[in-house]
């Protein structure tokens, strides 16, 4: 739902930014430090010390959340993606329609219709509720997993058809004519070319995907956007929680573009067409 | 095969009727083309004569509609590919005898995503089993030999065609190959580096390695050939010695040919 059309711009013109001019970034960090300074001291913090572990705990549940959605989210897109382009029409169109369904549809909605949906389905067969994986079952992370999961996986499936199918035919002809196997095509020419085109696209999903979490606090998942919603319930506080979660997010997301930008930097390439 | 069972130990590449199609369009009409050892078998013709579509039929990259091959004397197998043209029967055998006919091709090719030494190392390393520092060994003493002492780091993206081609015919040579496939090594570039990548031809051919050259330089393919074969329309028209094939061409089609070079 907040993924639109601009992504790829904003993504590339986040990556691309650290480039431009550290005299930029520099002053926009001190911007923001003065004025961080004169509003904290106007406000009241007291209340950290006791929310702490509250806070703490939203804090590593975002923080996983991302991480394992994206990792499992792009392990998935990989074939999903991938059979779009090289795939029999009975595995493309399905991945199509994953895709086009997934994004096309709120994570909102998804992530109620997992939960409530299918959370409420389960109970109503004895046999699941005598296995083994009903105490999983039962909780809320699952669904919340399983949500963000599918959308990353929908959306970086369709960044990383186009990645693959942007990959020149000439460059796996050319591993094919030095008697390389399809599968040393695939997983050492094929793959990490298209990787490396999605690189810059997939940093700003990344950061979408992080801006997506929130939405689990609307299935009971305590991530740091719903610890921060109890911390303003029972404190009163109207913006001091919230300012606190923005500057939390704000760093998260910078954690993700140092994080991809290791990733492209380590190998200075330019692809050619 | 029977006919020249006895030279199998001379022969490199020996191609019998060798047809392709393109759905409706038959680009190669039954082509007949031998390289022996040492041989450099210059290919020219015209445009769509079908130089490339032959060229990659010989390494299967382009499956023949029919036809037999025979490579270093062994026959390649093949099987129906279910959409009317030959695939190989066996991939060890093809994956093989691809390994021992290196390709070069007119836009290089490189791998994009590789710096040149590793570009060098691929083949030998994840093809061959070579030890990696021997290999690593090897492709700095090729790339140096073409010229490039100082690109090992570099990507291909960063440099010159004509470093780009050097550099891709020392990624052929690394796996110390049987057979040079090479198709217009020189179209892509710059007429001021052209030079450079014929020199280092001209020593490949100078040091006995066995090529097939598709190229529209007909000084150069005059001056390195052993033999010239001219693809018209699909088929051999006429073939023969560089001195006969170039001071006297009997076809008048290659006559025609000849004429648009000079
Ligand atoms: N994959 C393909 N699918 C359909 N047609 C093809 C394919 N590859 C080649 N052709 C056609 O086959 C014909 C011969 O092509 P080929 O590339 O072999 O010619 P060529 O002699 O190498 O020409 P050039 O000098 O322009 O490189 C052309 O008409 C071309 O359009
Ligand atoms: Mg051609």
């Amino acid at each position: 739902m907040s993924k639109t059309d601009t992504t790829e711009n904003t993504s590339s013109a986040l990556v691309s930014a650290p480039s431009q001019g550290s005299s930029v970034r520099l002053t926009g960090w001190l911007i923001l430090i003065v004025a961080a300074a004169a509003i904290a001291s106007q406000m009241r913090w007291d209340w950290i010390m006791d929310y702490y572990p509250l806070l703490w705990r939203g804090l590593v549940t975002t923080i996983i959340l991302v991480i394992v959605t994206s990792v499992l989210g792009l392990l998935l897109a990989i074939p999903i993606g991938l059979v779009q382009v090289v795939g029999p029409f009975w595995l493309a169109w399905p991945a199509k329609a994953f895709c086009t369904v997934i994004r096309g549809t709120p994570l909102l909605l998804q992530l109620w219709l997992l939960y409530y949906g299918l959370g409420s389905l389960f109970p109503q067969f004895p046999w699941i509720r005598q296995s083994e994986l009903w105490p999983i079952l039962r909780q809320a992370w699952p669904y919340a997993v399983l949500g963000l999961t599918m959308s990353y996986a929908a959306y970086e499936g369709e960044v990383l058809r186009g990645a693959f199918a942007g990959v020149g035919k000439d460059q796996l002809d050319a591993g094919r004519s030095f008697g390389m196997s399809e599968r040393q095509i695939f997983r050492r020419i094929w793959l990490p070319q298209a990787v490396r085109r999605a690189m810059p696209t997939l940093a700003g999903e990344t950061i979408l995907q992080l801006k997506a979490t929130p939405l689990v606090a609307t299935i009971t998942v305590l991530d740091v956007y719903s610890a921060a919603a109890q911390v303003r319930q029972s404190t009163y506080l109207t913006y001091e929680p919230l300012l606190l979660i923005s500057a939390i997010y704000i760093i998260i997301s910078l954690g993700i573009l140092k994080i991809f930008s290791r990733f492209s930097s380590s190998k200075q390439v330019r692809l050619a067409g | 095969m029977s006919e020249s069972e006895g030279n199998a130990s001379t022969e490199a590449i020996h191609a019998e009727q060798i047809h392709k199609r393109f759905g409706a369009l038959e680009v190669l009409k039954g082509v007949n083309l031998s390289a022996r050892k040492g041989d450099v078998v210059a290919i020219i013709g015209g445009s769509g004569s079908g130089k490339s579509t032959f060229l990659r039929c010989l390494n299967c990259l382009d499956h023949p509609t029919s036809g037999s091959l025979r490579i270093n004397g062994e026959e390649v197998r093949f099987k129906p590919d279910g959409h009317g043209d030959l695939a190989p029967a066996s991939r060890q055998q093809i994956r093989q005898l691809r390994s021992r006919l290196a390709m070069v091709f007119q836009n290089f090719n490189l791998w994009q995503h590789r710096t040149l030494l590793e570009n060098m190392i691929e083949a030998p390393v994840h093809v061959l089993g070579v030890p990696r520092k021997q290999a690593i060994e090897e492709g700095k003493r090729l790339l140096d030999r073409v010229g490039l002492n100082d690109k090992h780091d570099a990507y291909p993206a960063f440099l010159s065609g004509g470093q780009q081609q050097r550099a891709a015919i020392a990624r052929a040579l690394a796996v110390d190959p049987l057979a040079m496939l090479f198709d217009e090594p020189t179209s892509a570039l710059d007429p001021e580096l052209v030079g450079e990548v014929l020199k280092v031809i001209q020593s490949l051919a100078d040091e006995g390695r066995t090529m097939i050259l598709v190229t529209h330089e007909m000084a150069f393919a005059r001056d390195v050939a052993t033999r010239v074969v001219f693809f018209h329309n699909g088929v051999v028209e006429e073939e023969g010695p560089p001195s006969e094939f170039f001071s006297n061409p009997q076809s008048e089609r290659l006559q025609k040919f000849l004429s648009n070079f000079n």
